[in-house]
Formats: structure tokens, sequence, C-alpha cells
């Protein structure tokens, strides 16, 4: 099992990579980044497909034991992060949502509010900001966790008692944080779109409540609520993967583990950029 | 007595063993070496000896470099999930217990039992109480592990690889850096598990330590071995041992006694 995993996360290959010594170079740096990325890539797509299979295979396996810890992760990658999520929504809303509602009417541009909150707000900056906010208070947490039980031998001993460390960890890791970043999407958007009318509302913008959430939603399409299910889900998932395969992949010892975090969120952001980016195409494509 | 039962619980032919942290270094080569069901076996050796990375290959954790290691008669390559029913025969303790600092003391020792029968936590509670309680842990229940000190963590590592009623227990020096109340209770305990406790139903257990300090061994009835050079030696029972010439055995016994107890 130990041979297969360090394998699969190729940890030998990036740990040979980070430790050479200083290249001669701009084209060995080049070469030796690229290298380093093409590995992590490999790392992170094989223990994505590792959790998928456990995921799959495992569904009814020690369900007494992994649900309520699939419970725990919800409640700390969701409910916990609520009051934040209040007031980011709040924040959004006051800063962005009502001074372009402000900016539109002052124009006479009314008629194209609902297409700009909604490819503002529920298509880029509330999935996003979402998935940023969670990366930052649950990821890090993550790799933090997993790398300090990795380092004081917590992995050998589940995999002595039989237990599968990608199951009793990560699974519950995934699948918490990708219902927790869907579920703290909705709630950013709804709060965010409700608060930027309540700011229009004390800046005397002429606009009805109903006018208001009639144009949004006639600007949302099904499209929108599928790709903004499937693209909550898809930066929980990959950050959860990305943070857990730093955390339970990378770090042998102690001193290692603040290190690894700050490259986890670091990759993690990369991840949910290109993410986006790729939703953009979906929308683009449509 | 029929086959099975006289099947040895450890068997290995010309075995090299690689480091757990460092899959293509070797620290042992061409062990030959076989355990038979009830017997009590001490792998001597000195530190950076390759004592944990010998165990951790016992344990099935690792597959070996060259050579094949059986448990059970089952071939400790493929000892993955496809086998688990012969993985939990195993019982292991590592150096220093490697507890699960996110859980209880009791939830330490439950989560096996929970895990891989399904149960949900009210179903574990009274056999765990009872292991508990025979391991004299019950007022620590409830505490986490960095609340406790090392020698009862050592303890409840010991708890937890019982929890299951293991066959063979490997223990991974495990009276290092123990009180002297502890290392007795610990001595008693084994020489208990080894002649039948009523826990694992009064057989036998056939159980493996490992260490870096004999005098606390001594026991006509404990089955010694020498980690050297990469090399492993059979050395037989106490008395040979004490009639040995090889330094490094010397070395064992020669340790200030103060050091470890």
């Amino acid at each position: 099992m130990r041979e297969n995993l360090a394998k699969a996360f190729s940890l030998t290959d990036t740990q040979w990579f980070r430790r050479a010594a200083l290249p001669k170079s701009y084209t060995d740096f080049l070469g030796r980044k690229l290298f380093l990325f093409l590995l992590t890539l490999q790392g992170l797509a094989a223990f994505a497909l590792i959790t998928l299979g456990v995921l799959l295979r495992k569904f009814r396996t020690a369900r007494n034991v992994i649900r309520p810890r699939i419970r725990q992760e919800i409640v700390r990658a969701g409910v916990a992060l609520l009051p934040m999520f209040l007031f980011v929504a709040l924040a959004l809303g006051f800063l962005i949502v009502g001074q372009t509602v402000s900016a539109l009417a002052q124009v006479g541009a009314t008629e194209y509010l609902g297409s700009t909150m909604v490819i503002v707000v529920v298509r880029e900056l509330g999935p996003l900001l979402a998935a940023m906010l969670v990366l930052a208070r649950v990821g890090t947490a993550h790799v933090i966790e997993l790398g300090t039980a990795r380092a004081l031998g917590e992995i050998e001993a589940l995999e002595a008692l039989g237990i599968d460390p990608v199951h009793y960890l990560i699974v519950p890791r995934v699948i918490g944080m990708a219902l927790g970043v869907f579920a703290l999407t909705v709630y950013l958007i709804i709060g965010a779109l409700a608060s930027g009318y309540l700011f229009t509302f004390l800046q005397n913008v002429p606009m009805t409540p109903g006018d208001y959430f009639k144009q949004i939603t006639e600007a949302l399409g099904w499209l929108d609520f599928v790709l903004l299910a499937l693209k909550t889900i898809a930066f929980g998932f990959f950050i959860a993967i990305v943070t857990c395969y730093h955390g339970l992949a990378q770090p042998l010892r102690l001193e290692d583990v603040s290190r690894v975090a700050v490259r986890a969120v670091s990759q993690g952001v990369i991840v949910c950029v290109l993410i986006d980016a790729l939703f953009i195409l979906l929308y683009l494509i449509r | 007595m029929s086959e099975t039962e006289n099947r040895a619980v450890i068997e290995m032919r010309e075995v090299s063993v690689g480091a757990m942290r460092d899959i293509g270094s070797v620290v042992l080569e061409d062990v030959n070496w076989s355990v038979a069901p009830g017997e009590f076996c001490i792998v001597a050796g000195p530190e950076q000896s390759g004592k944990s990375d010998f165990l951790m290959l016992t344990a099935g954790l690792m597959a070996p470099v060259k050579g094949e290691c059986r448990l059970f008669g089952t071939e400790t390559r493929v000892f993955g999930e496809a086998k688990l029913v012969e993985r939990l025969h195993v019982g292991l303790v590592f150096a220093g217990g490697q507890l699960f600092n996110h859980l209880t003391i009791g939830e330490n020792v439950a989560l096996p039992l929970q895990y891989h029968h399904d149960l949900p936590p009210g179903e574990a509670a009274r056999e765990v109480e009872a292991l508990l309680e025979l391991l004299e842990l019950t007022a620590l229940a409830d505490l986490k592990p960095s609340s406790v000190g090392a020698n009862w963590c050592q303890r409840v590592a010991l708890a937890r690889a019982l929890i299951l009623r293991p066959m063979l227990l490997l223990l991974d020096d495990p009276l290092a850096g123990l009180g002297m109340r502890h290392l007795h209770w610990w001595l008693r305990f084994l020489d208990q598990l080894s002649r039948g406790h009523h826990w694992c139903a009064g057989r036998p257990m056939t159980i493996v330590a490992t260490t870096d300090d004999l005098r606390p061994w001594r026991s006509p009835n404990r089955k010694f071995a020498l980690l050297r050079d990469k090399r492993f030696f059979p050395l037989g029972s106490w008395n040979e041992i004490e009639s040995a010439n090889d330094p490094v055995v010397r070395e064992l016994l020669a340790v200030p006694l103060e050091t470890t107890i």
C-alpha cells in the first residue's frame, strides 16, 4: 500500500527536484520548474483519481465511522463559516452590487442590471470569493493537520490497523469541502444581492425590490444553476485534493509543514483560477 | 495439532529490508527467520540498525526489497486490502505510541473495532471499556493523548493493538523510556499474553519485540535475535545470549542500568 502511494505521489521525484543544487542557468531553472510543475500535476491527478476510486469503492464501508466525520467536515467547511460569509456578503453587496446599481441608474442603463449582476456575482465573484475564503480558512487547516499527522507517524498507524488513510482522512474532507463551498456560495450570492439592493435603497435609486429581483431572475438561465453547482463542487473538490495531497503525500518532518502549507495555498489559488477559466470557456461556447 | 496451528506465524527467506522513509535504501540483507505460534521473540540491535524497518516489514506495511516474507502463510508482498483478514491478525505497537491526536484515548482504542465491524460508538463502548479496565486506562478514556504522559500513551497504543484480538503482536521498542512501575507492568502483561490471556480466549499470543537494551527481557522462555551490520543473527535462548562473545551483544547487555530502569 505504502509503495503504491509513494509511486502515485511521485514523492521521491519531487523531493529530488526541490532539493537539488541551484541551477546554473535560466534554461536550467525553467526546465526544473517545468518538470516540477509536471510532476506536481501528475501527483495531483493520481491523488484525485485514487480519492475518487476509494470514494466509490468504499461507499458503504465503515459508514458508522465515516458519516460522522463527513458531518464534522461539512460543519467545519460550511456551517462554521456562515457568520464570516454573512459579513462578506454584506460587504460585497455594499461595495460592488450597490455601487453598480446606482451607477447604472445614473446613466439610465438599469435594463442591464440583471445581466450585469448575474455575470459579476452569480457566475464569477460569488463562487471564486467563496472558494478563496474556504481555501484560506479550512484548506490551510487541512495541510497542517495532515502534515502533522504524517510527520508524527499517524498515517503508518492507520495502515497498521488496516484502515485506509485516504478513506478515513481524505474522503470526508473532500465531500465536506465540496458541499461546503457549494452551500456557502449560494448564501454568499443571495446575501450579496439582497444587501446590494439595501444599499441602492439607501442611495434613493428609483427601483422597487420587485423590479430589482425580476431583472435578476430573468437574466438567470437554467445553465447558470447547473454550472454554478458544478463549478462550486469542482472548487471544493480540487481545493480539498490540493491541500490534502500536500498534507498527506509530501511532508515527512514537522519543520516542512509550514512551508508545504504555503505551497498548497498558492497551488489552490492557481487551481481555482484554472477551473474558473474552464467554466468561462463553457459559458462562451454555449 | 492441525497443520494450520503448526504453521509458522512468520517466515522469512533471503529477505532484504528497505528503509521505511527511503524506499531505495537497504537496511538488512539475507534475513532467514521463522517464528512458531506462541513464541516470544526479542530482536535486539543498536540504534539505526534497522529494527523499526524490520518490524514494519514483518507487519506487512512494506514489501521486502528481495526475498520472501510470509505471515500466517500469506506473502506480505501482496498484503494489501485483499488480505485484510490476515492483516487484522497482526497488532502493531509503534515506538512512542503514534496515537491519533484528534481522538480521545477511548476513541483511539475504539477506532479499529468501529471501522472494521462498522459499529456505532455505543456498541463498541462495552468492549472498549473492558479493555481499558484491563490495561488500567479507564480514568484516561476521555482525555486526548496530548494530555497524558508518554508511559500511558504507550499503554494506550497497546490497547489499540489488542482491541481486535490479534494472533501476532509486534512491539517496536516498547520498554524505551518507561518508568519502573510501567516497565514491570509491561513485562508482566506481555508474559501473560504470551502464556494465554483471557482477553484472547486463553490462546498463547505470538509476540515479537525490538529493543536496544537486552537486560529487561531476561527470561528462559524468550528467543533472541540480533541485528548488526545489515545482518540478522538468530541467537537462541537467554543462556546463549549470556555466553555470547559478540561485542554488540555485550554492549546491549552492558548499558548502564540507571539509563533504562
